[in-house]
């Protein structure tokens, strides 16, 4: 008996489909990373306790689990605003440091400061820094036509690069015992934890609040609207007289801020001061947090949860399995695979006769 | 000046230079028959950590090239099938592969990282970058395979009208530059460092998708465009060493800097950007249309 597959192109969009595919997405990544698992020897059973279960069951890891899920979320709503428009800004990462430089900057500037202003100005600066940061990108797109994906990306080498030389340079703490960081921000420079004795903050509530904003402007502006036209077809938006590169320079500026504002809770929040390390990756994993969501804003807030348990996760593996937490990023990589082949269900018909 | 001096620098501008050379012509290859594919990053470092960890466990460099080539082939056919038959966004495949890679070189490497070997001469590969260089230049345009490939990242629609295989052309186009991307992984943790270190490739990957554009798809400008990139990033140590006074991180993020002014020069001229770029680059090709 010969079995043909046959793939159709799908007349009839599904919903349906299209929200349940990363759902698909994650059961495979768990079902593929159960091989790992037992290639490493250990048990998967015991090994997905230890990776999804055990970070979370207690308020301690639930207060982590929200640590980390906010600065993904809020540079992945920011993100979602290029990728809509079908612009590859991949340099969050740069934008969240010089988020972090610039607003971190402020606190250390006024590090004597009891003035509860200090706190705000370091968040507008930190904004200030990020969509700074992705200007260039959008300026060269704009002005030279210059591939974003690349300078977005040199950029970030870049800002790591200047975050390095403040920490070791100008702005080491002179009592840090030569150590390659900064003073600790004054206590008005710190970001208000939510619960004593936990380190969850009050950026979880910007996460909120941007994520309603994004809902509404997506489906209730007009520039919301530019945006997805756009992103089904430049051509498109240009018949229809929207102005595509401002459309260009605004979602960058918008991305750009939101990973600075991300870099900046990170330094006033869990971190407290500056050094070479503020963040693990976070640019870049927003990038699969907000195709995972869909660029669906409360999508991306489901999705940032997932994916920062799969950080928890690897710590808790590095910790207590002994395998190196970078198996994080080969989850967060093999869900990604898994999401776009999905999508295929998503665009095409399949059927076997 | 003296002449020592000049050859030193000469020296340390081919040994750094090579892996952007083989990463570089095997994407160029990609993008020729209409693939972006933007995991080099990502393939270099499972190149560069599977090269290293079968050399430490055999000792045997044959064995340690041969399985760095299998995990290029391995990885570049994942992509390949992806983007391929399941006709998935380029852009986020490829970044899906560096995230990937970067893991997974982290998570194999983490034993292994401070292990000491002994290197490999590097001047094979210098020579074999050039002859690569050569060969593929011969290929895409004087034979006729090679004028497949380029017909099919032209326009693939015609090709396939006209009874080529898009597909099966691409998975050899794909594969070839993940074999190379691999070799550069390998060259830079056997040959160049020699060592094991997480992210070791240091952004090499992305580099060399920028000289792709900066060599407008041409074989040789990637070659010249290379050595010139070799060439400034290797000043920042000269310029350390005369003494001019700078930070030491402003002479690191100076090969960045370079590679954003190259892309603005070579792309502010959008006609003849568009003019050499493979009109099909990162579109997929839906054969049921």
């Amino acid at each position: 008996m010969v079995y043909l597959i046959n793939i159709k192109l799908r007349e009839d969009y599904s919903n349906l489909i299209f929200y349940l595919s990363p759902l698909v997405a994650v059961f495979l990544t768990l079902f593929f990373g159960s091989f790992i698992f037992l290639l490493l020897d250990l048990s998967p059973i015991e090994s997905f306790k230890i990776f999804f279960i055990s970070p979370i069951s207690n308020s301690y890891g639930i207060s982590e689990l929200f640590v980390k899920a906010t600065p993904l979320a809020i540079i992945a709503l920011g993100l979602s605003y290029c990728f809509k428009n079908n612009i590859y800004n991949i340099g969050a990462e740069g934008q969240l440091t010089m988020g972090a430089i610039f607003g971190g900057g402020i606190g250390l500037l006024f590090n004597d400061s009891t003035s509860i202003f200090l706190l705000p100005l370091m968040i507008l600066f930190g904004a200030i820094g990020g969509a700074f940061w992705a200007t260039i990108p959008a300026l060269l797109k704009t002005k030279f036509n210059t591939n974003e994906i690349l300078t977005s990306l040199m950029l970030t080498y870049v800002a790591l690069f200047i975050l390095d030389y403040f920490v070791v340079g100008p702005w080491k703490d002179p009592a840090g015992y030569g150590l390659p960081k900064s003073m600790p921000f004054p206590d008005a420079g710190r970001l208000p934890v939510l619960f004593d004795g936990l380190r969850i903050h009050i950026g979880v509530y910007f996460a909120i609040i941007i994520c309603f904003i994004s809902y509404i402007v997506y489906n209730k502006t007009l520039f919301g609207f530019k945006l997805r036209v756009s992103g089904f077809s430049s051509k498109a938006s240009q018949y229809a007289g929207f102005k595509y590169k401002n459309l260009i320079f605004y979602t960058f500026l918008i991305s750009g801020a939101c990973a600075g504002l991300a870099g900046l809770f990170e330094v006033s929040g869990p971190i407290g001061l500056l050094y070479r390390d503020i963040s693990p990756n976070y640019g870049f994993t927003a990038i699969i947090v907000a195709f995972l969501g869909r660029l669906n804003p409360l999508g991306i807030i489901l999705s940032s949860l997932l994916i920062a348990l799969t950080y928890l996760g690897a710590e808790d593996a590095q910790l207590f399995l002994k395998i190196p937490s970078a198996v994080g990023f080969v989850f967060q990589g093999l869900v990604l695979f898994f999401l776009l082949g999905t999508d295929f269900l998503n665009k095409y018909k399949v059927s076997i006769s | 000046m003296n002449i020592d001096l000049v050859i030193g620098i000469l020296n340390i501008v081919l040994i750094s230079t090579t892996p952007l050379v083989l990463a570089g012509i095997g994407e160029l290859v990609t993008e020729k028959s209409g693939v972006l594919n933007l995991g080099l990053e990502g393939l270099m470092l499972v190149g560069a950590v599977t090269g290293f960890i079968t050399l430490v466990l055999t000792g045997n460099y044959f064995y340690s090239l041969f399985f760095s080539i299998i995990s290029g082939v391995i990885l570049s056919g994942i992509f390949a099938f992806l983007v391929l038959n399941l006709m998935t966004n380029q852009i986020a495949t490829g970044l899906a592969l560096t995230i990937f890679g970067i893991g997974l070189s982290a998570m194999l490497g983490k034993k292994f990282s401070g292990t000491p070997i002994e290197g490999l001469n590097p001047y094979y590969f210098i020579v074999i970058s050039f002859l690569l260089v050569l060969m593929v230049s011969y290929f895409l345009s004087k034979t006729k395979s090679g004028l497949i490939v380029r017909a099919v990242g032209e326009n693939h629609n015609s090709a396939y009208a006209l009874g080529y295989n898009v597909i099966k052309t691409r998975y050899m186009t794909i594969i070839f530059g993940g074999v190379m991307s691999s070799l550069a992984g390998f060259y830079i943790s056997i040959c160049y460092a020699p060592m094991w270190q997480e992210g070791m490739t240091a952004g090499r990957g992305w580099i060399a998708l920028a000289l792709v554009v900066f060599a407008t798809w041409k074989p040789w400008r990637l070659l010249v465009g290379a050595y010139i990139f070799g060439g400034v990033a290797i000043m920042q140590m000269n310029l350390q060493a005369i003494g001019v006074k700078l930070p030491g991180q402003f002479f690191n993020m100076m090969p960045y800097l370079a590679t954003i002014l190259v892309l603005v020069f070579i792309s502010s001229n959008k006609l003849r950007l568009k003019l050499s770029a493979p009109a099909s680059l990162n579109i997929p090709f839906e054969k049921n249309q």
